[in-house]
């Protein structure tokens, strides 16, 4: 794999990941880096570590080895003296502030209106005095498509609405790094075209930098500047979309989107 | 031993005026007390900290495998030795309410972990402060729905006061005995007493029924 220059040209980058769960190995020596602003999708059958990737970006898992860096800071390991420590609760907060992610369940607060689904990470995480927290959740409101359900609970709104107010309120948090966890494999098959639109719309119009987990080929190809295969716990194929889904490079690619696209 | 209605109705104010109120007072700081400090309990079980969460548990456990009764007298009788002096009720209610936050940890417990994980991972993708997460996000989910629970731990208080009778707290069972040592009749005052004890459970039971089907329960 190839060092970029300097560390301004890297938003994330992998150095010999290691995650295991007990003896299994879901992520061996895993090493990738992503530059700000582009948009990465992860493809590969499940069990592969695409959304253990995530989790770890997430400090939802902690690594088992290697470290993970975030706009030049190191999210899995801090410097006391002269030795490398696992980072604490702390430091690790203060790195993932810059990281937003969009879950398959949505996981949004059922005990909150949607307005304070979308200011409480602001107030609360960030301190924004609450007129700005609350203006902000309007503009995002508006961006996704849904300034009349300002006051309705999560559990009013259909699976495609919840999914658009989830995405409002990880970009309420203005990341650099936004992790969308198969955002689309929850939703009803009529609702997954909306939400995937608006996602490209956020995209284009952004220099948020997306990792992107997802079965939505089309979307992926679509939208993404690079496409990573993933096959137990490594990298098969790292390339621009339009290679890897018209020619592969390797056979592990080529069997896994003829089944992928076979069933869809 | 036959019935005597006169008997019956001229100890019926007396028992309700002499052990109603105490038997109220007992139930409601007792609830008090077993709900707060039950939730302060079943936090520390989860604390980060090793130590904190294995004394927790130890303490739970002692609590739940020994009888009340022993407890209300260890605090009544031990703890004047240790300097704490409190008048009967006071030791009374403390003890009903230490008691019963033993098992109201366990229900907050349930309740707690009912809650979706990806409600903490939510959390967590905000960066949530911790305390912020429990306030905002844990607690208001998990604690509705063990409402029903913690009531039906209040029905058990109200007809645990009567123990405080052994240390000299009449409540409606220990008026009751009052009256009827006086006469040497028991049969009327403690059939009143039941009567009391049967109307406050029953119309406490449909309270909490109301609650489950306004709440839904844990399972």
């Amino acid at each position: 794999m190839s060092e970029p220059s300097t560390e301004a040209d890297v938003m994330i980058r992998f150095e010999d990941v290691v995650k295991r769960f007990g003896d299994n190995v879901v992520l061996d020596e895993l090493n990738f880096t992503v530059a700000p602003g582009e948009f990465v999708t992860l493809i590969g059958p499940s069990g592969s570590g695409k959304t253990t990737i995530l989790r770890l970006l997430m400090t939802l898992e902690q690594v088992s080895g290697g470290k993970i860096h975030v706009g030049g800071e190191c999210l899995t390991h801090v410097r006391r003296g002269d030795r490398l420590v696992p980072a604490d609760e702390k430091h690790q907060r203060q790195v993932r502030k810059r990281i937003g992610m969009v879950f398959q369940q949505f996981n949004l607060f059922p005990n909150m209106k949607v307005l304070q689904n979308l200011t409480e990470g602001p107030i609360r995480s960030l301190g924004l005095p609450r007129a700005e927290a609350e203006a902000r959740a309007h503009e995002l409101l508006e961006l996704v498509g849904l300034t009349d359900k300002v006051n309705a609970h999560p559990t009013q709104l259909s699976g495609g609405q919840q999914q658009r107010v989830a995405i409002a309120r990880a970009l309420a948090m203005r990341p650099d790094v936004l992790l969308l966890d198969e955002v689309t494999s929850a939703l009803d098959p009529e609702l997954v075209a909306g939400v995937l639109a608006l996602l490209k719309d956020i995209a284009n119009t952004t220099d948020i930098t997306f990792l992107c987990v997802t079965h939505e080929m089309g979307f992926a190809r679509d939208v993404s500047d690079r496409v990573m295969m993933f096959d137990q716990g490594q990298i098969v194929e790292d390339a621009v979309p339009d290679k890897l889904f018209s020619e592969p490079d390797h056979e592990r690619t080529r069997a896994f989107l003829s089944a992928v696209l076979e069933r869809g | 031993m036959n019935w005597d209605w006169n008997f019956f109705w001229d100890v019926f104010p007396d028992v309700v005026s002499d052990g109603l109120l105490i038997t109220f007072e007992a139930t409601v700081y007792g609830s008090v007390i077993a709900y707060l400090l039950g939730l302060v309990l079943a936090l520390l079980r989860r604390s980060p900290v090793r130590i904190v969460r294995g004394v927790t548990w130890a303490f739970i456990e002692f609590i739940r495998s020994t009888p009340l009764l022993v407890q209300i007298f260890f605090l009544f009788f031990v703890l004047p030795d240790i300097g704490l002096k409190f008048d009967p009720l006071t030791t009374g209610v403390i003890a009903i309410g230490l008691h019963y936050a033993t098992y109201a940890a366990e229900v907050y417990r349930a309740g707690i972990e009912a809650v979706p994980v990806g409600q903490w991972e939510a959390a967590t993708a905000l960066s949530l402060p911790r305390a912020r997460t429990w306030r905002a996000v844990i607690l208001p989910q998990a604690i509705p729905r063990v409402l029903p629970a913690l009531g039906n731990y209040t029905i058990s208080m109200l007809k645990e006061t009567p123990l405080l009778l052994t240390i000299g707290v009449l409540d409606i069972a220990g008026a009751a005995f009052q009256e009827g040592s006086e006469r040497f009749r028991y049969l009327e005052p403690i059939t009143v007493a039941g009567i009391l004890f049967l109307v406050l459970s029953y119309s406490a039971s449909l309270l909490v029924r109301w609650l489950e089907r306004r709440v839904g329960t844990v399972h």
